[in-house]
């Protein structure tokens, strides 16, 4: 090969029969292309944004919004900014992703072991639900689940308990929750660290384990230290016990927490459909893991949590970060579709903006950069685990 | 003298086979199994019969909205009054047969490319006309059809048209990117990864309000695209960003000596890909790209958020009728059930290609 080029070359080779610079060519003509096309796009939508004397820019976002917003995090009122009321959407969207990813990794989990059960009845529920969970456009379901809320539910007045304090109405549930007292804020912190605790007591033992060979029961010690400290906290508060039950006021509860419809139709719709994900994500990585790792750790005399621990877990999770990861950035997407049925995530409040103000671009160029940050670090993150857990090769 | 019984006529005890056997092994294998059983029993009990009640017995099938809200079940006549608007929107009434028809073609069409002994050049000519003669059933204006103004389309063929030509167009874009993130030129690489990453980290909403709010700024004065077109747009750049990676996953899939075999024929890069790879690859990711059809199908459902009038939105302007108002669920489980067809099928077929492409390895 080298041998042909050197004799090609001392002929003097036409540079379009050049790979090196017939490459060099073609990428300068696909930057011109695209270069030219962006020229254009941009050159016509600057004539067309004066012609509707359109400002550009971000300045609006020091305005103030006059909008009001159905549920926040943080004090919002109609008199404050655009920037804030985005932030307050911004916060509504990783509220709700939040909690929606950690419920659907535990449901999704139990329904892909169930779907590996060898109790019949059972596993072919699971193999239903999957199938028809995941045949179902998620916006659908949304629409089902509000109209459940809003059309079948009863109002306030009528509400239906299921016991233990809580209400469901057409306003959304309410929920029964301990009276505000200043312990809660100490037995938080007593919970934090514990959670600190816990880790370095982790680290500790799994160092002396490897000098030493002595096995410490962190995991019991470790659940005892998380729940005991903040029951310690609580006790030495004098064991605040008053209840925020929700009382019928008007036209709506008052007292305890109350949930807005949206917000459960739209977490009930993003769990109920990507659980059917991740269970079959769960199912492929249980089943990745050979028969034989069971076989051999339970022969050399690993009792059955160890073997799931120490064995068949590490194994799996190979296997199933990877696509777990990408379900819940789906989901983190999927909650965009909060706009269709009015809980006001980011996607809602950015297009209230933009209805607004009329600054369609720089609103559709704040929502992408945002769902951009969210899946970027949730993949870096996901990388960073990935990185930890994967098989170190020879 | 006793006689040995030979062990072929031995039956197994009965609790080993048939019926009880099963159940056995099945339903109560130990105490936990058998736990679970009784209670995954007990829901079943406690919510299937309530519920086949609700849609069976007490439910009206082809009344008025008013003598539906007297029953106790399940509303259907908001289905059987309204089926037309639901399935073809605000297209003319007298010309429904039209959109009827392209969809019969389409369904035609899908059925016959099934058998993968039916995948040859002549098919996809057939799929051509196909295509052509559906779009020209739905506008009309020529061999004395009336002009159709595609403001009026709606419903399923809205649904249908949307995927279908969303993923036609979107499939070789998705090649084009795929080949391009795998090529060894820094520049195209860089374009085609920037691409793939923005689109795929981004919602596909934010796509359609781009396509409706902005992709009209970016036209020349006196250009206008039409709302349908405009969306079908974003659905094809989205859509396409998915295809890629999962063409670039064939083509990592083939091996080394494939490209090191074409080129040692001499073929050029064009040659290696259109004859040796891509015909491997592509063939590797058929599955994986039915369910970037599968997705692409329901992902159509979100135009509703632009008011486009698919098959959901038809539903909704039905619910939004004082008369039937009330009866979503109704509605909603009816245009499940369309999509759960339409998608169950394409995976029920994509596990069945599955298995037959794997049996020649």
């Amino acid at each position: 090969m080298k041998g042909f080029q050197e004799t090609a070359s001392s002929e003097k080779t036409p540079f379009w029969l050049d790979p090196r610079k017939r490459a060099i060519l073609f990428q300068l003509m696909t930057f011109a292309v695209v270069g030219l096309l962006a020229y254009y796009l941009t050159s016509n939508t600057l004539i067309n944004l004066k012609k509707q004397s359109i400002a550009t820019g971000f300045g609006f976002l020091q305005k103030e919004s006059a909008f009001e917003i159905g549920e926040s995090l943080i004090p919002y009122s109609a008199a404050n900014t655009y920037a804030r009321a985005l932030l307050v959407g911004a916060l509504n969207t990783i509220k709700v992703a939040f909690i929606g990813v950690v419920i659907t990794i535990i449901l999704g989990t139990i329904i892909g072991v169930a779907r590996l059960s060898t109790n019949w009845l059972l596993s072919k529920l699971a193999a239903i639900y999957i199938e028809v969970m995941q045949d179902i456009p998620i916006l659908l379901q949304l629409f089902f689940w509000y109209a459940i809320f809003y059309e079948t539910l009863p109002s306030p007045r009528e509400a239906i308990s299921p016991g233990a304090g809580i209400f469901l109405s057409n306003r959304g549930v309410a929920f029964t929750v301990p009276q505000a007292h200043p312990a809660h804020l100490y037995m938080f912190l007593a919970l934090m660290s514990g959670c600190v605790i816990v880790y370095l007591i982790r680290r500790w033992a799994r160092k002396r384990q490897e000098r030493t060979g002595k096995i410490f029961p962190a995991f019991r010690v470790g659940i005892a230290i998380i729940f005991g400290l903040p029951f310690l906290t609580w006790l030495a508060f004098g064991a605040p016990l008053g209840m925020n039950v929700p009382k019928l006021g008007g036209f709506n509860f008052e007292g305890g927490l109350t949930v807005s419809p949206e917000f459960i139709a739209l977490l009930l719709g993003l769990v109920l459909y990507t659980a059917a994900f991740v269970a079959e994500v769960v199912r492929a990585g249980i089943q990745s893991v050979s028969k034989g790792q069971r076989e051999a750790a339970m022969s050399i005399g690993l009792r059955p949590v160890p073997v799931l621990n120490l064995v068949i877990l590490p194994q799996a999770l190979r296997v199933i970060v990877p696509p777990l990861t990408s379900q819940m950035l789906n989901l983190t997407k999927n909650s965009s579709l909060a706009v269709a049925i009015g809980y006001p995530d980011f996607v809602s409040v950015a297009n209230t903006t933009i209805n607004q103000t009329g600054q369609s671009i720089e609103g559709v160029a704040i929502i992408m950069t945002v769902y951009l940050f969210f899946s970027l670090s949730t993949s870096a993150f996901m990388n960073w685990y990935n990185k930890r857990v994967a098989l170190v090769e020879r | 003298m006793k006689q040995a019984v030979p062990a072929g006529e031995l039956k197994p005890p009965v609790t080993h086979i048939g019926i009880i056997g099963w159940t056995k092994t099945n339903l109560f294998d130990g105490v936990f199994n058998s736990i679970l059983t009784l209670v995954t029993l007990f829901f079943l009990w406690k919510v299937v019969p309530p519920l086949f009640r609700w849609a069976f017995l007490d439910s009206a099938w082809h009344t008025t909205g008013q003598a539906c809200r007297e029953a106790a079940g399940a509303c259907w006549s908001i289905i059987s009054i309204n089926y037309r608007f639901i399935l073809f929107g605000f297209y003319p009434y007298e010309e429904q047969w039209r959109p009827l028809l392209a969809m019969l073609i389409l369904f035609g069409l899908l059925f016959y490319s099934r058998n993968r002994e039916h995948w040859k050049k002549s098919l996809a000519y057939a799929w051509i006309i196909g295509l052509f003669t559906m779009g020209l059933l739905m506008t009309g204006g020529i061999l004395g059809l009336p002009p159709v103004e595609s403001t009026q389309w709606g419903g399923l063929p809205l649904t249908l048209l949307l995927a279908v030509f969303g993923l036609t167009a979107a499939y070789p874009l998705g090649v084009m990117l795929a080949l391009g993130r795998r090529s060894r030129m820094t520049g195209v690489k860089v374009l085609c990864v920037l691409y793939i990453e923005l689109i795929r980290g981004v919602p596909l909403i934010s796509l359609l309000f781009m396509s409706s709010i902005i992709f009209p700024l970016f036209l020349p004065e006196g250009v206008t695209f039409n709302k349908i077109l405009r969306a079908q747009v974003a659905i094809i750049l989205f859509t396409a960003a998915y295809i890629a990676e999962v063409i670039r996953g064939g083509l990592q899939g083939m091996a080394r000596g494939q490209y090191e075999a074409a080129e040692s024929m001499g073929l050029n890069y064009y040659q290696t890909m259109r004859l040796v790879i891509l015909p491997q690859a592509l063939k590797i990711v058929i599955p994986p790209t039915v369910s970037i059809l599968i997705s692409a199908f329901k992902d159509t459902s979100l135009v509703v958020i632009i008011a486009l009038f698919d098959l959901l939105k038809t539903t909704q302007s039905v619910l939004s009728n004082p008369e039937w108002m009330g009866f979503s669920r109704e509605a909603y489980v009816f245009v499940a059930i369309l999509y759960f067809l339409g998608c169950f099928s394409m995976s029920n077929y994509s596990r069945r290609l599955e298995k037959e492409l794997s049996k020649g390895d």
